[in-house]
């Protein structure tokens, strides 16, 4: 297809009508329980035209819940940045350190969140009243520190031998070669790795939230499909996923910012 | 007890025998070239006597003590420049400074790291990063890094050779400069015999790899300061460069190397049509046994 003026606007707006479309079909065919299109749109908009409102704990505007939800994601988020990146670094600088913890790293990888979960409320049980957040808060930092671990390491290794030649004869001190050679020559690497975190700390929120009846996008979501009010559903998938996006966008520009420099 | 000393030095890697044999000394303020092939080991052997290799045999002294690890009195000029891409002209010198000088003032230290800055003549672009830098002001950077560290003696490999001929001649009239002003004593690494005798008082050729060793050294009787033009029609630079280019021709033809090789030779018979051919319209393996034939071939590289 020949590229016209406005296509990037255009054709993404081909692409949004004919989801809308299938949707409204599949409404009057098999699915008798979805909303309609235009029945989300209505039902969503109180929630949209005003997206700061308080009416109750559970009842508040869509971009509300999301601060909240946010809040949550930058301290999980933080906390594995904190205890990912060391764990990169002993990877990447010492086989012996590889060698004890990359199996159990590769094992623990893949397990999933709904399965942490559960495990960080029994952990923080003493903690009463705030043990859902702090559950919720080591299940995002557990499952979101991986791509951190293992891109750091792997940028740790690649790290040029002239650069490490160049710390040799100049005789820098250890932190000298940390902060002058080690950190800047991984950061590219370090960066894709915070950017995959990011994308999976928001991926896990949703899911702690729901289980935890948290405050925030994924409660509100869960809630409402408790009480049977799908067209909410519908509302809190839009935006995770456009929040998402625009997070993304956001941490491959700060990542572009570092790969040429 | 010269300044430094290699006794019977010898490089492998692995199975690879890099350098065999190698006996060098060198004296204080002495200007010694070594000119090799492309891979030889050149590199190898600046290497190894700045410490960042060990040695497979033999012993290496400067100043009569053994090398073992790389010090601020061996100042490195290394064949890519490795310059820290995330650090200014300013912060490359600097950090060399500040690790050689920790007790300096921040002042003195920043006067020193722009005095050498000027030194070759890159004041102006004193705040860029190495990647807004031509291949010759990055040389350059590496070079005012060696010298800032005031290193006893000078390792460059191949400084130059990167550059082209008219930046090549400015560079080299500078480092001549620099040594005859502070009476250092330098080991340089080229490719180039006529840069070899311009530049020092002795040239040494490395024979062609692998194995390579260091040949006999070819002392430069040329008055300094050298002009370049004439020296163009100097009978002793003539005589000098065709004995060293001689001898490393020489060094080359010595080895003959012998390569087995696999050949798939067409059978005379008529290939037998009813047999289907391959779906890739290619064979690598012979229909027929007789024709496999092994053919060795002789290789002068
Ligand atoms: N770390 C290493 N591991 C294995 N082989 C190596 C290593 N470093 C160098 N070599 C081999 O040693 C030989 C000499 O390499 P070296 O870099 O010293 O050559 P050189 O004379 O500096 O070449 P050039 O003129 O291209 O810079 C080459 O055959 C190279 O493949
Ligand atoms: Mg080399």
């Amino acid at each position: 297809m020949k590229s016209f003026k406005l296509d990037w606007l255009v054709l993404p707006l081909i692409g949004v009508a004919a989801v809308l479309v299938l949707w409204q079909i599949s409404c009057a065919s098999w699915a008798k329980d979805l909303p309609t299109p235009e029945k989300t749109w209505q039902v969503s908009k109180p929630y949209i035209v005003e997206p700061f409102a308080k009416r109750g704990e559970m009842d508040q505007g869509i971009l509300r819940f999301t601060w909240y939800s946010l809040i949550l994601v930058a301290k999980g988020y933080a906390l594995a940045l904190i205890i990912g990146t060391p764990i990169g670094f002993f990877l990447g600088l010492s086989k012996t350190f590889t060698k004890i913890f990359d199996p159990l790293i590769q094992v623990l990888r893949p397990v999933s969140p709904l399965a942490w979960l559960p495990l960080g409320l029994v952990l923080f049980t003493s903690a009463g009243k705030n043990a859902s957040e702090l559950g919720a808060l080591f299940t995002i930092a557990i499952c979101s520190m991986w791509p951190t671990v293992m891109n750091t390491a792997v940028g740790v290794r690649a790290i040029p031998q002239d650069y490490l030649n160049v710390a040799k004869v100049l005789k820098l001190s250890r932190t000298k070669t940390l902060f002058k050679v080690l950190i800047p020559a991984t950061l590219p690497y370090m960066f894709t790795g915070f950017r995959l975190s990011l994308g999976i700390a928001w991926l896990v929120i949703v899911a702690a939230e729901m289980l935890t009846g948290q405050p925030g996008v994924g409660g509100f979501l869960w809630q409402e499909y408790n009480s049977l009010i799908y067209e909410h559903i519908i509302l809190c998938i839009v935006t995770i996923g456009v929040v998402g996006f625009i997070l993304d966008r956001l941490m491959s520009v700060v990542e572009k910012k570092f790969k040429t420099a | 007890m010269s300044y430094l000393e290699l006794n019977d030095v010898s490089k492998d890697f692995g199975a690879a025998s890099v350098l065999k044999d190698i006996n060098l000394s060198v004296e204080k303020g002495e200007f010694v070239a070594i000119v090799g092939f492309s891979g030889a080991g050149k590199t190898t052997l600046i290497s190894l006597i700045a410490g960042l290799l060990k040695p497979s045999g033999g012993t290496m002294k400067l100043n009569d003590l053994e090398i073992t690890a790389p010090g601020p009195d061996r100042g490195i000029v290394f064949q890519n420049y490795s310059l820290l891409p995330w650090l200014s002209v300013f912060e490359n010198i600097l950090l060399a400074v500040d690790s050689v000088n920790p007790n300096w003032s921040a002042d003195k230290k920043k006067a020193h790291v722009e005095k050498y800055i000027a030194m070759v003549n890159l004041t102006p672009a004193r705040d860029k990063k190495p990647g807004e830098l031509s291949g010759g002001m990055r040389q350059r950077v590496s070079v005012a890094r060696a010298l800032a560290m005031d290193p006893q003696i000078l390792l460059l490999d191949e400084p130059l050779s990167a550059l082209d001929a008219l930046t090549r001649a400015t560079l080299q009239d500078e480092i001549s400069r620099i040594w005859s002003e502070d009476k250092k004593t330098v080991v340089l690494i080229t490719n180039d015999p006529d840069e070899g005798i311009y530049l020092a008082d002795r040239i040494i050729p490395l024979t062609a790899g692998p194995g390579a060793t260091l040949g006999p050294s070819f002392k430069v009787e040329i008055p300094r300061p050298r002009d370049r033009k004439s020296i163009n029609h100097d009978p002793h630079f003539k005589q000098l460069r065709r004995e060293i280019v001689e001898f490393m021709l020489n060094s080359k033809q010595d080895r003959h190397t012998a390569i087995t090789r696999k050949l798939i030779l067409p059978d005379i018979e008529p290939e037998d049509l009813n047999i289907p051919r391959s779906m890739t319209g290619w064979r690598k393996t012979p229909i027929r046994k007789s024709e496999l034939k092994e053919e060795s071939v002789e290789v002068k590289p």
